[in-house]
């Protein structure tokens, strides 16, 4: 029933000796809100940042096995990252709006995919308004991002990814830097993505995981020990690993 | 009792700060107050319209013409060719080094590109007149290669470790989270050097610049040796040419104390100031309008 739009099957990845993801293997289901819980260093944001081959930019990053976005195995020489990117989209876990205005955050990405100019203006206008920032923004396009508050800058990264129209969009624990009520605004916004969107996010909060997931994978050190329904997980984890952890017993 | 001594050492310490920061900005009104009195003295001899308007510089002569024009276009023409050749290339280079150049390539780059700023400028002069010079008059099939040209290749070598190394510092300083934001967009690696992570670093860049702008605006002993002095107003890079600095080196020394010409030498020092002091109080204006766009 469930249609898989990102897999990762038999990955592994190293920096250097040190292996960081042991022998993966996921499936993601299309237009789920899919959680990667796990405690710090376990490998989530790593095995996230595989998905749109972030970890490009460091030398000694290797990887082993395939991951696939629908048929496409995305570490295939012939497979374009920037084509690539432009389908699985990131939001970060701090805000990283560019140093341009409100408006050139949106158009720069546009800008770069060749969209035409008389279809942007309208293009970011829609995607302000998915992400829940028109109404605060729409009087002062021109002014610096940097100028937002902390939950604007995030829906507006947001924004940034949304405007594209990927298939994918990865967050790495985008609401650690926010307070509760810019986190619910994000967490309402990602609850309404999910009907265009497949959705995979790193978070460190049991109950955001809880309150935003159809699937949850726990990962400790480096291995996949659960992935089911983000009941199951949390109601009837099958490992006392699990148990413990999204019972808060370690962390 | 033990509060009042801190307290009074508190007061002592901020007293010496202040002082040492006024200090510099005594410093800097000084010489522009001693330059301007001395200047004064010229322009009651000289009308400043002929100053600024009359094209010989010719203090030596019966008629003696004290015309800024020639010295100011040597200057400028100089300076421009310099700044042409050392930012492209100055800039190109601090990125390089800063996002593509590989780990070990940078650690021989880098000192190697310091130790340019070292070499003395009697060594670069040395160097315009039996390498660069002779190169010119061959290239373009001229006689004599003492020109503008020889002049700016030379200051753009010296100005290039200062717009290299701040470049590269403003580079740099560019958070990693903007070249990840925008390759996370799918941007490749040329579109986010242009597009985010120079324009990023402008405030520093244009800092860069302007310090290079300096150094070369200033420069004297180089220019006087390789840029074949002839207080004429230049057609083009391939005349010979005289700036403001190399006039006020070469003169100083010759000029009877404190007659017009000897003024004169004070009069052009007030107008090199003002040049440099525009130009800084530009570069701050712009990096200042550019800094809003940063967290």
């Amino acid at each position: 029933m469930n249609e898989i739009k990102l897999s990762a099957h038999n990955f592994n990845m190293y920096f250097g000796k040190k292996q960081i993801l042991k022998n993966i293997n996921i499936d993601f289901p299309k237009n789920q809100v899919t959680s990667l819980i796990g405690p710090s260093g376990c490998g989530k944001s790593t095995l996230l940042r595989s998905f749109n081959r972030m970890h490009d930019l460091s030398p000694d990053a290797r990887i082993e096995g395939d991951i696939k976005l629908d048929t496409l195995n995305i570490y295939d020489k012939k497979t374009s990252v920037t084509e690539l990117r432009k389908r699985i989209g990131m939001v970060f876990q701090k805000p990283n709006p560019l140093p341009k205005s409100i408006y050139e955050n949106l158009s720069y990405a546009l800008n770069i995919h060749s969209f035409s100019k008389t279809e942007i203006p309208g293009l970011i206008e829609k995607a302000l308004k998915e992400s829940y920032l028109w109404e605060e923004v729409k009087d002062e396009l021109k002014k610096p991002a940097v100028k937002l508050s902390g939950g604007q800058q995030q829906r507006l990264c947001i924004a940034r990814t949304v405007v594209l129209r990927p298939e994918v969009i990865l967050m790495d624990e985008p609401c650690s830097a926010l307070d509760p009520i810019s986190t619910n605004k994000i967490e309402a916004l990602i609850m309404s993505l999910k009907k265009d969107y497949t959705i995979v996010i790193v978070t460190h909060n049991m109950q955001q995981a809880q309150r935003i997931s159809d699937k949850v994978a726990f990962m400790y050190l480096g291995e996949l020990v659960e992935f089911d329904t983000c009941e199951n997980v949390f109601k009837k984890p099958q490992k006392e690993l699990t148990k413990n952890y999204v019972n808060g017993h370690f962390g | 009792m033990n509060i009042k001594k801190r307290e009074s050492t508190d007061w002592l310490l901020k007293q010496v700060f202040k002082a040492a920061g006024l200090v510099t900005i005594g410093l800097l009104a000084g010489i522009f107050l001693m330059l301007l009195y001395n200047s004064i003295a010229f322009f009651a001899d000289v009308k400043p319209v002929d100053f600024f308007t009359g094209s010989q510089w010719d203090p030596e002569s019966s008629t003696s013409k004290y015309g800024i024009a020639p010295l100011l276009v040597s200057t400028g023409l100089v300076t421009l060719g310099a700044m042409v050749i050392a930012i492209p290339l100055g800039i190109f280079t601090a990125a390089f080094l800063s996002e593509l150049a590989h780990p070990k390539l940078k650690t021989i780059l880098k000192p190697v590109i310091e130790m340019l700023a070292a070499i003395p400028s009697v060594a670069i002069g040395f160097l315009g007149i039996v390498l660069v010079g002779p190169g010119i008059a061959k290239i373009f099939g001229i006689q004599n290669g003492l020109n503008a040209l020889n002049g700016s290749v030379l200051l753009a070598v010296m100005a290039l470790p200062t717009v290299i190394t701040i470049s590269e510092d403003a580079i740099n300083a560019v958070p990693h989270s903007h070249r990840e934001a925008s390759l996370a967009l799918g941007a490749n690696k040329w579109e986010t050097l242009f597009k985010v992570t120079l324009p990023a670093s402008l405030p520093g860049l244009i800092a860069a610049v302007m310090l290079g702008l300096g150094r070369a605006l200033g420069e004297t002993m180089t220019v006087l040796m390789a840029t074949g002095n002839a207080a004429v107003l230049p057609k083009g890079f391939l005349d010979a040419v005289r700036t403001i600095t190399a006039t006020i080196a070469i003169e100083m020394g010759e000029v009877p104390y404190q007659t017009t010409h000897y003024f004169a030498l004070f009069a052009i020092a007030v107008v090199l100031f003002l040049i440099t002091l525009a130009i800084n109080l530009l570069g701050e204006y712009f990096a200042n309008r550019l800094r809003k766009f940063h967290a």
